[in-house]
């Protein structure tokens, strides 16, 4: 099965990133033109094109332009350089991390208690899912100023936004898989008298394992969303979201979408080290899959 | 002190409230613990800033947010209207409309299914809201960099709920139309386009908050001076923090409203579905 999707996978990645090369060239003729027009120089159309893939400052910079700015910016420069995208990922990554941490653990504590308190069930959750027609986002301003004016800045504000984005999908899926087990096996542990601790132990958590990672890789890619954006309204100095918004104060979109790959990067292997704990932790717990 | 057992004594009262309503059956009956819950807090958060004299830089209490939600009116709408009606609409139609016709055109090529499928549900788990200054240097500070933005965010996920829909029928069905002669436009309309509506809606549904979200973030990155981004962002920096919570109601209950809107269209769409004949 893997191997099957490996080719159209290859094939359809080839075709992005060839019409990808064809808009560069479209979208930066113009400028490119304009440019030699002024210059007085009349370059021939193969000049053109390695001229509007290889512009400074274009409309659509080209794949390679991108890669090798990645590349610079991470590899060549010393990971403490204030211009090093690596120190910027890292400043967004932690926040994401905490308030990943923060928001799953804050998730899983509201899934445990609804599944065991009824009053709690039928009064907290319509808000918990009215909390997401919220737009979170849009909180983050706010959430910015307030705890700025507490004396907290850097780190744990963006943390909060982020946690605030995570726990959501952790809390639905985790009343979901505590309450997956039929009822079959809730009489099962009954009939060998077990306490209620360790049909929780024993049973809903076991059970509920799949439901809370495929909540949690939900959530890790939105903390990564919560932390950026959470750069912007404040004109952060340091982190994915500040590079953002510097690049389009300044108009380098070279530098917009390097850290627009960085945060995909940085997202996708989140997203995978979550996926590689849940094969470990399942197969751990026994599961055939 | 005052301020502290008012506090408790609102809190142990809301709790004694909403355990007792949670008790409460019927459609109409079992709302009545939610309300009482959001009361409490409200009522709470009110007694709480008041009561200590928090400043309106930190945390306005719930009147002086309804205070200028009544005397901003005009304000409000004006940015309602830009940021919603102009930007959220068009991006959420054009994003959901071409993440539908490319479901259609995927599942002719399966090759293509194959290949754009484990590329969409990547893209679905990256922070597409970061494209935001790029379509504000394509498409101006106007509105129709927001809407691009919204067309970004929604169309990843209605491709891949609706390829997963169109898959969704059951072989014994196909089967049948088959042995009725159905060419692939009849059995598209009358099997698997029905059978995929609840994939369909669920990508709606997904889609309504994510396009709100989009608009209002793109915002942060340049527009007119109008739109609930542009004053949320400006507001805060003013840190008049009660025309921002203002704005923040006005999105959440356009939010609530579009997404309340999607579920009422599914509910009379797909009326056979067992999640909602139950």
């Amino acid at each position: 099965m893997r191997d099957s999707a490996a080719l159209p996978v290859a094939v359809v990645s080839l075709g992005i990133a060839a019409l990808w090369y064809l808009a560069a060239i479209g979208l930066n003729w113009q400028v490119v033109a304009d440019m030699q027009t002024r210059a007085g120089a009349t370059p021939d159309f193969g000049a053109m094109i390695t001229l509007t893939l290889s512009h400074s400052r274009p409309l659509l910079p080209a794949p390679h332009q991108i890669i090798e700015e990645l590349w610079r910016s991470t590899m060549t420069l010393p990971i403490t350089s204030r211009r090093s995208l690596v120190h910027h990922a890292w400043i967004t990554l932690s926040a994401a991390l905490v308030g990943f941490g923060m928001g799953s653990a804050l998730g899983v504590l509201l899934a445990v208690a609804i599944v065991h308190v009824r009053a709690l069930e039928r009064s907290l959750m319509p808000w918990i899912i009215a909390s997401q027609a919220v737009p979170v986002l849009a909180l983050a301003p706010i959430v910015i100023v307030a705890l700025g004016a507490l004396g907290m800045t850097d780190l744990l504000p963006k943390a909060i936004i982020s946690a605030y984005l995570c726990f959501f999908p952790v809390t639905i899926g985790m009343v979901k898989g505590l309450s997956a087990p039929d009822a079959l096996s809730r009489d099962l542990l009954r009939t060998y008298s077990a306490t209620p601790a360790q049909i929780f132990w024993r049973l809903r958590v076991p059970t509920s394992l799949p439901y809370l990672f495929a909540g949690l890789k939900v959530a890790v890619a939105a903390a990564v969303v919560g932390a950026i954006v959470a750069e912007l309204p404040t004109g952060a100095q340091a982190g994915l979201g500040a590079r953002l918004l510097a690049g389009s104060y300044f108009g380098q979109t070279i530098q917009i979408w390097s850290a627009l790959f960085a945060a995909a990067i940085v997202s996708a292997s989140l997203v995978g080290a979550l996926s590689l704990a849940e094969r470990l932790v399942v197969r751990r717990m026994g599961a055939r899959a | 002190m005052n301020t502290v057992l008012l506090g408790m004594a609102i809190l142990v009262l809301g709790a004694f409230l909403v355990v007792r309503l949670a008790r409460l059956e019927g459609r109409v009956l079992s709302l009545a613990a939610p309300l009482a819950f959001g009361a409490t807090l409200i009522l709470l958060w009110e007694v709480l800033v008041v009561g200590f004299a928090v400043p309106m830089a930190l945390m306005p209490a719930p009147s002086a947010v309804a205070a200028r939600m009544a005397m901003s009116s005009h304000l409000l709408a004006q940015d309602f209207a830009q940021t919603f009606l102009k930007a959220v609409l068009a991006g959420y139609a054009i994003g959901c409309g071409a993440g539908f016709a490319m479901a259609l055109l995927v599942d002719r090529v399966p090759f293509l299914r194959r290949g754009l499928l484990p590329i969409g549900n990547l893209v679905a788990a990256l922070p597409v809201v970061g494209i935001a200054p790029i379509m504000v240097m394509w498409f101006g500070f106007d509105w129709q960099s927001k809407a691009a933005v919204v067309v970004a965010m929604t169309f990843f996920p209605m491709l891949v709920n609706t390829v997963a829909g169109l898959a969704a029928a059951g072989s014994l069905e196909r089967d049948l139309m088959r042995s009725f002669a159905a060419n692939h436009r009849q059995t598209l309309l009358k099997l698997r386009l029905p059978a995929a509506l609840p994939f369909i809606f669920t990508a709606l549904k997904i889609n309504a908050p994510l396009a709100l979200i989009g608009a209002i973030v793109a915002e942060f990155f340049g527009s007119p001076t109008t739109g609930m981004g542009f004053r949320i962002a400006t507001e805060a920096a003013k840190l008049a923090l009660d025309m921002v919570w203002a704005e923040i109601i006005v999105a959440a209950l356009a939010g609530s409203a579009f997404y309340g809107l999607v579920v009422l269209i599914e509910r009379a769409a797909t009326f056979w579905h067992p999640s909602i004949r139950s």
